[in-house]
């Protein structure tokens, strides 16, 4: 076991310096730099303006000595400094550990994606193992479509519908940001209503959305599971039809829900860009967004890093908890 | 200022009293100034950093705008006043600006202003190793001296006019608290003590900049105890926003200053403004293109469009026909130049003097065989500027001409098309800068590759003109050359000038003292104020 753990963690090694060599290649293909912003049709900027601070970010270098550079900081897990005009560190942007939780991107992102990650599979389970034992019926063709339409219907669409019903309409709900102004004044209690006012409708929103897959995953696993000898083997022996679907076929239908589970690892820092900037969430989407147009090559490519780590990780955690869960897995 | 004393006293007597009271006390005295209430602002982009000379994008500029006081401004007349300094003198050749500073003003940390805070700024920007994109006018300097705490002397190699602009906010900052330290490192960007009307009281990333009024501000403390930037990346939701009383202040789009906010909520709620912006949308010709070396068939293409037209469907009519590259109603602006009223005729006949004719009857003029066809290149995400070349489109198609259009990403759009000069034509805008000098948009030396005369326009006596301009303080003159300038602009039509947008902001109506100028509506913001009885944020102590 551990020997393949070593060997699994070796292995990501290489894999983690190709993700990182292709990325900064790719992103500094793209047309555009860093210093545009400055410069770009700005008639106040002259021609040696621009070259100097092109110097001062190392950009007149070859790019592949500019990799270099980078390479030579990352291995001491320094991610550099960022090339918006305030030059903070990298990680400093992403979790600024000097501030309250609630001000740290990758806090905020996080725990919006963790909620919404729970409440899909406190849903998504449910629907898929119901439908799929009433395959067919008048509730599966509903469930099927409710996810499928959440699914179809454009995020930034429904985040504007409801922003405008539930905000400007009927004045529930504020409809952006994460915090009111007099948050700081308020007691406990009140902070946490206050912030659950603000996250209900991008939870709503990003949950709605990602119900159709985890659904229908969970569906089409338990309709594979339920077809195998031992389900048949449990109803034979006069098990009733709900031991027979919960004890017997839900836990091996559970399987690739591990697998998925492992997929969203790396998505849990990933914001949505679309959804933050609609809900002015300041989270890793903004960020990555912001950092992608401005060519921030050092916050790009930071970014980028840790979702690869992360992706290797949840990859491995998916392996890992195959193993733990099932006996075939560990056996071969 | 009586008024003034009034309110303060009605502010004082105000915690002690029961609330009831507080309020008769209110609606009796409810309109005059008082001090109170927070204005919030709606922002698209976050600031970045509050040292203006470090910043490259407007939202960090707007922000430190707050903050930082230059050493002269721009009056609403767009004529040039003291700021911090009191008074300046230029000697006869034009060579040496001696400015003499206020006494008396304090940073925000109490610690007096002097000329060593100019001096230390203005060595701070020539600094090589300070990544500022601003330090070009600074570099034209060639001695800056401090005879005394309140002089601050400059002298110039060359009479250079917008040099004294240039002694804006970029250049005044506090030598006490950053002699010695690299500037790219403090935490002075993020949390800066500056001398302006508000200073930064908290900036939580992503989402607001809070301000907080300079009660010792050297002219005066401002009315508005907080200023609030809230950061709302999307567009259509800040107009949400802007509904649910969130926030008080943005800027409208269009069609929504047109057609959205008529309602009697608007007209109840809030208060509209509207001004030429300082800047123009254009269409831009390839010189070098064998199409348009002909003057006359530029001319022809101006008057085969239609301005008005143009104004009124893609800005729903607010903004204005260009006939130059300077803002209507501003000292440069020359309102006698030719203004080619849309004539299709004489369109043709021009084409037809330049040798343009539809020989094969396809409907598409030709010349030696050649049919009159090319692409306008515009950038994406500017629903504007693709709709103006939509239209630009079809009324040449019109005069025979054939149009494509190609909508490109900004950074290819500059570095692939427009610095490399493989383009036709395109549609682009400039923002203008206060300064009436032009010289690196139509000097014909400024036309290398990522120069800004990328039409590759070449024109003696414009060069000289440019030149004259930029060489003297005298108002009179710089304006006579610059009304030369755009007569033969608009006779030779590098550019088709096509319009001055207006800018459109909308502010909450408890909001009093606004009043809109060339110069936009922020001059006087430490001057706005709410009245006692209609303010909606009170502070916590």
């Amino acid at each position: 076991m551990s020997t393949y753990l070593i060997k699994r963690l070796l292995e990501m090694i290489p894999t983690l310096f190709g993700i990182t060599l292709l990325s900064f290649v790719i992103i500094h293909l793209a047309p555009g730099k860093p210093t545009d912003i400055f410069t770009e049709l700005n008639p106040k900027i002259t021609p040696e303006a621009r070259e100097r601070l092109e110097k001062l970010y190392d950009l007149d270098k070859p790019i592949i000595v500019q990799y270099g550079l980078w390479l030579k900081k990352i291995v001491k897990l320094d991610f550099g400094e960022s090339f918006s005009s305030d030059r903070r560190p990298v990680m400093q942007r992403i979790w600024d550990s000097k501030k309250p939780l609630l001000e740290r991107r990758l806090f905020v992102t996080f725990m919006i994606n963790l909620i919404s990650l729970v409440i899909i599979l406190l849903i998504a389970i449910p629907v898929g193992v119901s439908s799929a034992t009433r395959r067919n019926s008048l509730y599966d063709k509903i469930t099927t479509t409710t996810v499928f339409i959440g699914f179809a219907m454009p995020h930034f669409w429904l985040a504007l519908l409801l922003m405008i019903f539930f905000g400007v309409y009927l004045h529930w709900l504020p409809i952006s940001g994460l915090k009111s102004m007099n948050y700081d004044s308020l007691p406990v209690w009140g902070k946490i209503w206050d912030l659950a006012r603000h996250l209900a409708l991008p939870i709503f929103v990003s949950a709605f959305g990602g119900l159709a897959a985890d659904s229908r995953y969970m569906r089409s696993s338990m309709l594979e599971v339920i077809r195998q000898d031992y389900v048949r083997v449990a109803r034979a022996k006069g098990l009733s039809e709900r031991e027979v679907i919960y004890r017997h076929a839900f836990r091996n239908a559970l399987l690739p829900m591990i697998t998925l589970m492992g997929l969203s690892v790396p998505g849990l820092i990933g914001g949505s860009v679309i959804f933050e900037n609609i809900f002015g969430i300041p989270g890793m989407g903004q960020l990555f967004y912001m950092s992608v147009m401005t060519r921030d090559y050092p916050m790009v490519m930071g970014i980028l890093t840790i979702g690869a780590i992360l992706t290797l990780l949840g990859n491995l955690l998916a392996d890992l908890g195959y193993m733990l869960a099932d006996p075939r897995i560990r056996a071969t | 200022m009586l008024m003034l004393i009034v309110s303060v006293t009605v502010i004082a007597s105000c915690k002690e009293k029961p609330a009831a009271t507080v309020r008769t006390a209110s609606e009796v005295n409810g309109n005059g100034p008082a001090y109170g209430d927070a204005l919030v602002a709606g922002t698209i982009g976050e600031a970045s950093i509050l040292i203006p000379m470090l910043a490259g994008d407007s939202a960090s500029h707007d922000v430190s705008g707050l903050i930082f006081n230059g050493l002269v401004k721009y009056d609403t007349d767009l004529s040039v006043i003291g700021d911090l300094a009191e008074s300046w003198d230029i000697s006869n050749d034009g060579l040496v600006i001696t400015f003499h500073l206020r006494k008396g003003v304090k940073w925000a940390d109490g610690v007096e202003f002097t000329s060593e805070d100019v001096m230390f700024g203005y060595r701070t920007i020539i600094d090589e190793k300070t990544p500022t994109a601003y330090s070009e006018d600074f570099r034209q300097v060639k001695k800056a001296e401090t005879p005394d705490k309140y002089t601050f002397r400059v002298t110039y190699e060359k009479p250079f006019a917008p040099a004294l602009t240039s002694w804006g906010n970029l250049v005044v900052l506090p030598k006490h608290l950053l002699e010695g330290k690299d500037i790219t490192k403090t935490e002075f960007g993020r949390n800066p003590v500056g001398l302006g009307p508000y200073k930064l009281d908290k900036w939580i990333s992503g989402q607001e900049v809070i301000l907080d009024s300079y009660k010792d501000y050297f002219e005066g403390r401002p009315y508005i105890d907080r200023y609030i930037y809230k950061i709302i990346p999307d567009a259509a939701t800040m107009f949400l926003v802007l509904q649910t009383g969130e926030i008080d202040m943005m800027g409208l789009t269009p069609i929504q200053y047109a057609k959205q906010t008529n309602t009697d909520f608007f007209k109840r709620n809030f208060q509209k403004f509207r001004y030429p912006a300082f800047a123009y949308t254009y269409m831009a010709f390839n010189l070098k293109h064998p199409f348009f070396q002909d003057k006359r068939v530029r001319q022809a293409i101006a008057y085969g469009i239609d301005k008005g037209e143009i104004v009124d469907v893609v800005l729903f009519g607010l903004g204005s026909p260009a006939t130059g590259p300077y803002v209507p109603n501003t000292w440069p602006y020359n309102p006698a130049v030719k203004k080619y009223e849309y004539n299709p005729e004489e369109a043709k006949k021009f084409l037809k003097e330049a040798g343009w004719e539809d020989t094969d009857g396809d409907g598409i003029l030709d010349k030696n065989g050649r049919p009159f066809k090319f692409t306008i290149l515009t950038n994406m995400a500017n629903t504007l500027r693709m709709n103006t070349a939509t239209i630009i489109q079809w009324r040449l198609a019109k005069i025979g001409i054939k149009v494509e259009i190609r909508v490109l990403e900004w950074s290819t759009f500059i570095n692939q098309f427009i610095d490399k000069r493989r383009f036709e034509a395109a549609v682009l805008g400039w923002s203008i800068g206060l300064d009436s000098d032009q010289y690196d948009i139509w000097h014909s030396s400024k036309t290398k590759e990522k120069e800004f005369n990328f039409v590759s326009y070449n024109n003696p006596e414009v060069d000289e003109l440019l030149e004259r301009g930029r060489r003297t303080f005298d108002i009179e003159e710089r304006k006579r050359a610059y009304f030369r300038l755009q007569e033969i602009l608009a006779d030779e039509l590098p550019y088709i000038f096509l319009y001055v947008p207006d800018a459109t902001p909308i502010v909450h109506a408890r909001f009093k003292g606004i009043k809109a100028s060339p110069i936009g509506i922020s001059y006087n913001l430490p001057k706005w104020y709410v009245p006692k009885g209609l303010q909606q944020h009170t502070m916590e102590p």
